[in-house]
């Protein structure tokens, strides 16, 4: 087996009593995509600081290309934050030409060119722009080519395409697919359930603990949920809701997760329904297994 | 694709309920800027309507349109009366330096329902939405989750018949998410009509009808059934990264690559093998769009047809 890109070894993140990340692996090889998926609080943002080598790890072992992080490893990470990194009063060149000299890639006269050319033809129309007057899915394409100009052989990005319209997503991911064809490996923090289709694999944390892991159909399994088809959707909601079984709302239909049909027909009374199961969706899966994540925890 | 409008004849009797809320033609100017292009949009009681685009679309000033926010240039806007409707705008619409329960209370003194109406209608939702734990913490210190949750129930306190979202859930995580379209399905069925911006294309998907906008001009509009059904010419996938010029109408999803044939262009079996191996990754299969595949293309569409500007931002703009 080739060497991971990164590894986590039992890595356990204490603050105070709080345990942040409670031993967690994981494994990233040359050319895979990894999805993270979490609700807020699950750990996602402090195993990657622990990635990064921004924090010590309170127990267990984080390995980047065989060795602890420092800033050697550093080097070699490309890295998108939520807040993206760029600087709003320097153009998409300039931004592009300061993280070349602080990554110490072709330092002098020869920067300009690579940072000429690592901008990429999308973005050639805003060079004289600074970036804090651009249009957000531009600005995250720039910390995009800013993150990858070095060439980094592991890319981690939180939340990276939040805010803009499909198609810029779209040639975003084409972005990170690129660099995974190439060999690099792609760590990715998402909210949003559909991208979780760009990653070969998803961990889903949940109370600083891994609690599923597979393609989107494995985490998913045979998970399913009872779907409400009514004329009435607003009495059902409210129906379903005195019984203790939520529901959410898809156009007029209800969804019951986590509850079979019989049980659904019975809290609707005598209100006309058709009553029917289905399989889950990853979000769906995901929201129970958080679910049942917390409800562990409660009694503690 | 629009609801039909109530009989506008003089002589006939009061409309007892009203069939929609929203803007016929509404243009929105900024400076020589138009923000709102001809914008019609109808949201009707007891439903949840969605307006999607990405950022420069326009969203959030058709909602501070429907919010009495701001006035329309031109056109038509029909509201319910400014204490009839809820408004969150776009990044919270709390107050930093009050407490939940004191932005809750502020917001019910503002909309002049009774306070002990306030208290229990507060204490049900906040149950409900995973805050009664939190009531007594500055707004300005919740989560960003939590910091919405508070501002959609402050904003649906007071029953409005319009209760207007912009963005309630961007950049919260699921479970939060969750929370908050319970909240969204709640106020619908109190028979408010809910308008949401998202750029979440999987949640316009779960609202009724949705609107999508770019660069201020409606792109689809109508159930997202009938937005997909609407979508011209036909999509397929392709494993392998296309080539020549059918990359320009190409795009990644679920780690394939979708490929849009306008009506018209050579189908996938009279294409010339572009460069690359023969039969690059075999033929490619037509595929069933959903929405936001539709509304992709519509963005794509427009993209290649305005040309030039490479960054979905068409330049010049069709006459009209």
């Amino acid at each position: 087996m080739t060497q991971p890109l990164a590894q986590c070894v039992d890595v356990t993140k204490r603050f105070g009593h709080f345990v942040a990340v409670d031993g967690v692996d994981l494994r990233l090889g040359p050319g895979e995509v990894v999805g993270l998926l979490g609700a807020n609080g699950a750990g996602k943002t402090t195993l990657i600081r622990m990635l990064l080598g921004l924090l010590a790890t309170t127990s267990g072992q984080v390995l980047l290309f065989g060795e602890p992080p420092s800033r050697a490893t550093r080097q070699r990470i490309g890295y998108v934050p939520q807040t993206l990194g760029l600087y709003d009063d320097l153009t998409p060149a300039e931004n592009l030409a300061f993280s070349e000299a602080a990554f110490g890639t072709q330092p002098g006269e020869g920067g300009r060119q690579v940072m000429a050319s690592a901008l990429p033809e999308s973005l050639r129309p805003f060079s004289r722009t600074v970036v804090g007057s651009l249009p957000l899915g531009v600005q995250r394409s720039v910390a995009f080519a800013q993150a990858l100009a070095h060439h980094p052989d592991l890319l981690i990005l939180d939340e990276p395409t939040s805010g803009v319209d499909p198609l810029a997503r779209a040639r975003l991911w084409e972005t990170v697919a690129i660099a995974a064809t190439a060999g690099t490996g792609v760590l990715v923090t998402t909210h949003y359930m559909d991208e979780a289709g760009e990653c070969d694999r998803l961990m889903v944390m949940a109370d600083g603990r891994v609690v599923a892991e597979g393609t989107s159909g494995q985490i998913v399994g045979d998970a399913r949920v009872s779907v409400v088809e009514t004329g009435s959707w607003a009495q059902a909601f409210a129906a379903l809701e005195a019984a203790g079984l939520p529901a959410t709302l898809v156009g007029r239909t209800l969804r019951v997760p986590g509850a079979n049909p019989a049980d659904v027909r019975r809290a609707l009374g005598p209100i006309e329904a058709s009553v029917t199961g289905a399989p889950a969706t990853l979000e769906e899966r995901f929201f129970e297994l958080t679910l049942t994540a917390s409800r562990a925890r409660e009694p503690a | 694709m629009t609801a039909p409008s109530p009989d506008p004849g003089p002589a006939g009797p009061a409309v007892a309920t009203q069939e929609w809320w929203g803007t016929e033609e509404a243009c929105v100017t900024f400076g020589d800027k138009l923000a709102l292009d001809h914008v019609t949009f109808h949201a009707p009681p007891g439903q949840v309507s969605a307006v999607v685009g990405g950022d420069g679309a326009g969203r959030t000033t058709l909602l501070r349109c429907l919010a009495g926010a701001h006035a329309v240039s031109s056109g038509r806007v029909q509201l319910p009366p400014p204490l009839r409707i809820g408004y969150l705008s776009a990044g919270s619409g709390t107050y930093p330096d009050l407490s939940v329960d004191e932005n809750l209370a502020f917001r019910a003194t503002a909309y002049r329902l009774p306070a002990a109406t306030a208290r229990e209608r507060s204490a049900e939702l906040l149950e409900r939405a995973g805050l009664s734990g939190a009531r007594d913490r500055l707004a300005g210190q919740l989560s960003g989750g939590m910091r919405q949750k508070l501002g959609v129930i402050a904003s649906m306190l007071h029953q409005p018949d319009l209760l207007v979202l912009d963005e309630p859930t961007t950049g919260v995580d699921p479970v939060s998410r969750a929370d908050l379209w319970w909240l969204i399905a709640r106020a619908a069925a109190n028979g408010a009509a809910v308008v949401l911006a998202t750029s979440y294309l999987d949640e316009a998907e779960r609202a009724f009808e949705v609107l999508a906008l770019d660069a201020g001009r409606e792109l689809a509009s109508g159930t997202p059934e009938q937005i997909v059904a609407a979508m011209p010419g036909t999509l397929r996938v392709s494993d392998a990264r296309p080539e020549g010029e059918v990359r320009r109408r190409a795009w990644r999803r679920g780690g394939r690559w979708r490929i849009w044939d306008p009506p018209g262009a050579p189908g996938p079996a009279d294409l010339p093998s572009p460069a690359g191996p023969a039969g690059p990754g075999g033929p490619a299969d037509e595929v069933t769009p959903d929405l936001q595949d539709a509304v992709t293309v519509a963005i794509l569409a427009r993209e290649l047809a305005g040309a030039r500007g490479g960054n979905g931002r068409p330049e010049g703009g069709d006459p009209r």
